[in-house]
């Protein structure tokens, strides 16, 4: 008989599917199919088990070449670096599990440093309009079973959660969406024809960098107030139209993602789209929801919230807890040299970070903690490879709409591979060492 | 030589997903990433070729990729290179302050470079870096 492991939960994308099932090997070591997944998904439980993975730390010597240590030396010498350190960066945190998360922040308070996670180049926008002006929000589920007006704004499900619309937000039958796709009007905002836009009822397809405007536009229209004859590019009409389908549903859900967060405007474009849910309240019953990216993005703000009160950009190198995006943000603290060490967990600044912070990543006494080869490991003076989360070992993670969820093992890692909360564990133990606590 | 002046933007594609979870150091992820879609409007005013290497230019850096049509199209005047450090050449760092740098609405200049090689995500970090490669 097959040998399946079933209700696997995917760690890659905030959608977090948790209807995996995972076919191993007689003898339980090899991964062998993965169903149920997107092409993500399952390429990254599959290339888990590739023979070309690296199983042991290496530190980069002089002439580019690397050097393969043992976990306690990549211990030692991460302690180090932390403990030397005025104020060390500790980035990354959204492939992991919050149990590992809550270690590595015991590591920051003792040497006392920066805590930032990916939300700082993707969600950190959303994070600070929502402090200013709350949210109106739900779960997946609410969405699913009575949302019949879908808004995907500056977003593309069909390439960076691929299974988000079959799950929740378009085709499912939910208790007052009996008829599935058929029961949902689907509206999407965006300056391209995405594979999203293609099979929405309606596309605006505005001016890029516009949304703040026509934000506001569909606010005016709510009202029934003037509109002038294009805004953002799109004819009034349509802008009306849209509107009126909006006030038409019983419940309205608005999902956004970096289109609105990264264009100029930034934190201020959330603000305004929050207004915009607002305003449908008066009409009908509306949320907003931001696609967060990695699978556990959601967990490092819910951890750093409850233990410090911010979720991202917490500098507790005074000694206490403080946040000031602008200020305490990775980026900007590179870009500013304010930070003499780098530590990464669990994300790959080298690849996402604009170039002029990698290059002062490659400058500093720095440290990557990864699975994979990546361009991060590739300029990071050490690279600790651990075990795959949700994967080779399990813990607890938050799916885009803070429902937290416990992922699962399938297969053992690489003989004596360590998981990044064992690493980090160590790590602690060797700072506390040379901190004499 | 033809330059075009057009609005970049960045995000996720599907083949960058699927090709970063199977090793940013292999060829498939250049290949997925390593790349400008633009309209066929604007590769007409470029005069240039379909997968032809093309440098890409911006107020904060410059890198060369090779140029596809658009895919999610049409979007005369955008181009659209999918997140990762191609697109991390050349996007605009500033943060105004509030701790996100403008990965969309970057100004860019187009012009064909077809005997430039493209790197692989490794090598054009170290390379920007000064680092050996
Ligand atoms: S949609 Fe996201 S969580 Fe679901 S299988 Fe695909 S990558 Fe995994």
């Amino acid at each position: 008989m097959a040998n399946i492991v079933s209700d696997v939960i995917c760690p890659f994308c905030g959608t977090l599917c948790d209807d995996l099932e995972v076919e191993l090997s007689d003898d339980g070591k090899k991964i062998l199919e993965v169903y149920h997944a997107c092409a993500i998904g399952a390429e990254k439980f599959l290339h888990s088990q590739a023979e070309d993975r690296i199983t042991r730390p290496r530190m980069m010597q002089e002439d580019g070449t690397t050097k393969e240590v043992s976990y306690e030396e990549a211990a030692k010498y991460t302690a180090k670096i932390l403990c030397e350190a005025k104020k060390p960066l500790m980035y990354g945190w959204s492939s992991t599990s919050c149990e590992a998360q809550s270690v590595g922040h015991s590591v920051a308070e003792a040497v006392g440093g920066i805590v930032d996670n990916t939300a700082t180049v993707c969600h950190g926008s959303s994070l600070i309009a929502v402090q200013d002006v709350g949210i109106p929000s739900c779960t997946l589920g609410e969405a699913m079973n009575r949302a019949d007006r879908v808004v995907f704004w500056g977003c593309n499900p069909a390439h960076a959660h691929p299974r988000h619309m079959s799950r929740y937000s378009v085709y499912p039958r939910g208790f007052f969406t009996g008829k599935g796709s058929k029961s949902r009007k689907v509206v999407v905002i965006d300056p391209r024809k995405t594979d999203t836009a293609s099979l929405a009822d309606v596309h605006l397809q505005l001016e890029q960098g516009r949304d703040y405007e026509l934000l506001s536009a569909l606010r005016v229209a709510f009202r029934g107030e003037k509109l002038p004859d294009v805004v953002a590019g799109i004819p009034k009409d349509q802008i009306y139209e849209a509107a009126d389908l909006l006030k038409s549903g019983r419940f309205v859900i608005i999902y956004f993602g970096m289109g609105v967060t990264q264009s100029l405007g930034k934190n201020h474009n959330i603000d305004i789209a929050i207004g915009v849910t607002r305003d449908l309240n008066d009409y009908t019953k509306a949320a907003i929801m931001p696609m967060r990216g990695h699978y556990n993005v959601t967990g490092s703000g819910e951890v750093l919230g409850w233990q410090y009160g911010f979720p991202f950009c917490v500098d507790l190198s005074r000694g206490i807890a403080r946040y000031n995006p602008g200020e305490t943000s990775s980026n900007d603290l590179l870009m500013r040299d304010e930070v003499d060490a780098v530590f990464v967990l669990g994300s790959d600044p080298g690849a996402h970070f604009p170039i002029s912070s990698v290059k002062k990543i490659s400058e500093l006494p720095s440290v990557a903690i990864d699975p994979h080869l990546t361009p991060t490991t590739a300029v990071c003076k050490l690279h600790v490879p651990v075990a795959f989360v949700g994967v080779e070992v399990g813990g607890c993670c938050y799916r885009m709409d803070n429902v937290p969820i416990e992922s699962r093992k399938v297969v053992d890692p690489p003989e004596g591979m360590l998981t990044d909360q064992e690493f980090l564990e160590m790590v602690l133990a060797e700072v506390r060492k040379c901190k004499g606590v | 030589m033809t330059k075009i002046s057009l609005n970049l933007i960045t995000g996720r594609t599907i083949q960058q997903g699927v090709s970063m979870e199977g090793g940013k150091e292999k060829k498939a992820y250049t290949k997925a990433c390593g790349i400008i879609e633009m309209d066929p409007s604007d590769m007409k005013k470029l005069n240039v070729w379909k997968n032809t290497n093309v440098r890409v230019t911006s107020e904060f850096g410059t890198v060369i990729v090779k140029a596809v049509e658009a895919t999610q199209g049409p979007h005369p005047g955008l181009a659209y290179i999918p997140m990762g450090p191609w697109a991390n050449m050349v996007i605009d760092p500033n943060t105004y302050s509030m701790g996100m740098p403008t990965f969309k609405g970057v100004p860019i200049e187009v012009e064909v470079a077809i005997n430039e090689p493209i790197y692989d995500s490794q090598e054009l970090v170290r390379r920007a870096c000064g680092l050996k490669v």
